[in-house]
Formats: C-alpha cells, structure tokens, sequence
C-alpha cells in the first residue's frame, strides 16, 4: 500500500467525519452539562451546526433524570460544542 | 461564511435566541453580520421574571459569542440547500 497522496486523494481530516453525518442522526456534547440529538442539516468549520427534530437535555447534578426540550430546526454555535457522535441503533 | 449566508435568508423571519446565560429571546430577525451578531425588532423575554429589565426592550443588538442556540420555523429552512452548501464549503476548507 502506497502513503504518497495525489490532489485527488486528500488526507482524512476530523471534520471530513461529520460530513459523513449529513443528515443522519448525531448526539452532540455541549458546555453546561447539555447534550442535543438531531438530525444534522448543516455545518461549518467552527462547528456550527443546524439540527432538526432536535431534542436537547440539560443534566442537573440534582435530578436523576435530564430536562428534556424539543425543537424542530435549531442552529448550535460552535463554541458551546464539545463532541459530536453519530447515533448507532 | 455558510451560516453568515444561512443567517441571511432567515431575515424578517421570526427566531428564538437563547444565550449562553439562559436568557430566551423572541423577536423577528433584522439583520446580521460576519460574526454572527444578529439584531432583533420587536423582542419578548420567555423568561421575563428573571429579566424583567427587558420588559421595556423592543429592539436589541446581540453579540454572536453570547449565543448559544437559534431556534427556527422549520418551514423557513431549505435542508437539501443547507446540506449541500455544508458539503461545499467543507470541500473549500479542505483544499486550503
């Protein structure tokens, strides 16, 4: 297996990795104890983010159970982002 | 520059702010910029009893690095655009 790379056949980078996750289902981790799931319409390099049929939880140290907020088209600014996943069902 | 672009069909659109203090705006887009400041006309606070000082608020100007979501009407969003310019602009990025 050659390593050499042409133009054609860029590196792999991180960010490639979400593209694949256009329109799929992704869970995406977020500063102040919130996680959302949606399903991924749109990014940028910040990691900003569109999601639709977003479900947002918001875990407080207090309850066992996360507070749950829906939403059906929401925009995510990328500072607050920590990870992103894809869903595996 | 996508979301700039994105921000942009969304004027004159009704839109929920909320910031990274917790506090949720509602109002009309007006305007927005680079950095994603945005303006707002015509403003209500969902949660006005822990700000009522906005009460009197009707337009305001919001520094982009204060947001934490922007909630949408869903019917104002063209997914398969949005995608495909995610696509291209990813493809920009990575032949910088």
């Amino acid at each position: 297996m050659s390593t050499v790379q042409t133009s054609h056949q860029q590196a792999e980078e991180p960010l490639d990795l979400i593209r694949y996750q256009l329109d799929e289902y992704i869970i995406v981790k977020l500063r102040g104890s919130r996680e959302i799931k949606g399903k991924l319409q749109g990014f940028d390099s910040h990691c900003n983010m569109v999601l639709s049929d977003a479900l947002e939880y918001i875990y407080n140290e207090n309850d066992d159970e996360p507070m749950t907020k829906k939403s059906e088209m929401v925009f995510v600014r990328g500072d607050s982002v920590i990870l992103i996943s894809p869903i595996i069902e | 520059m996508l979301f700039f672009s994105f921000f942009k069909t969304l004027v004159d659109q009704e839109v929920t702010v909320e910031l990274k203090n917790d506090m949720e705006i509602k109002g009309t887009l007006k305007s927005v910029d680079q950095f994603l400041n945005l303006k707002l006309d015509n403003i209500t606070c969902l949660n006005s009893a822990q700000y009522p000082y906005l009460n009197a608020v009707k337009n305001l100007f919001i520094r982009g690095s204060t947001v934490r979501y922007v909630h949408m009407n869903p019917n104002s969003v063209d997914c398969t655009l949005l995608q495909d310019a995610s696509r291209r602009e990813a493809m920009v990025q990575a032949g910088k």
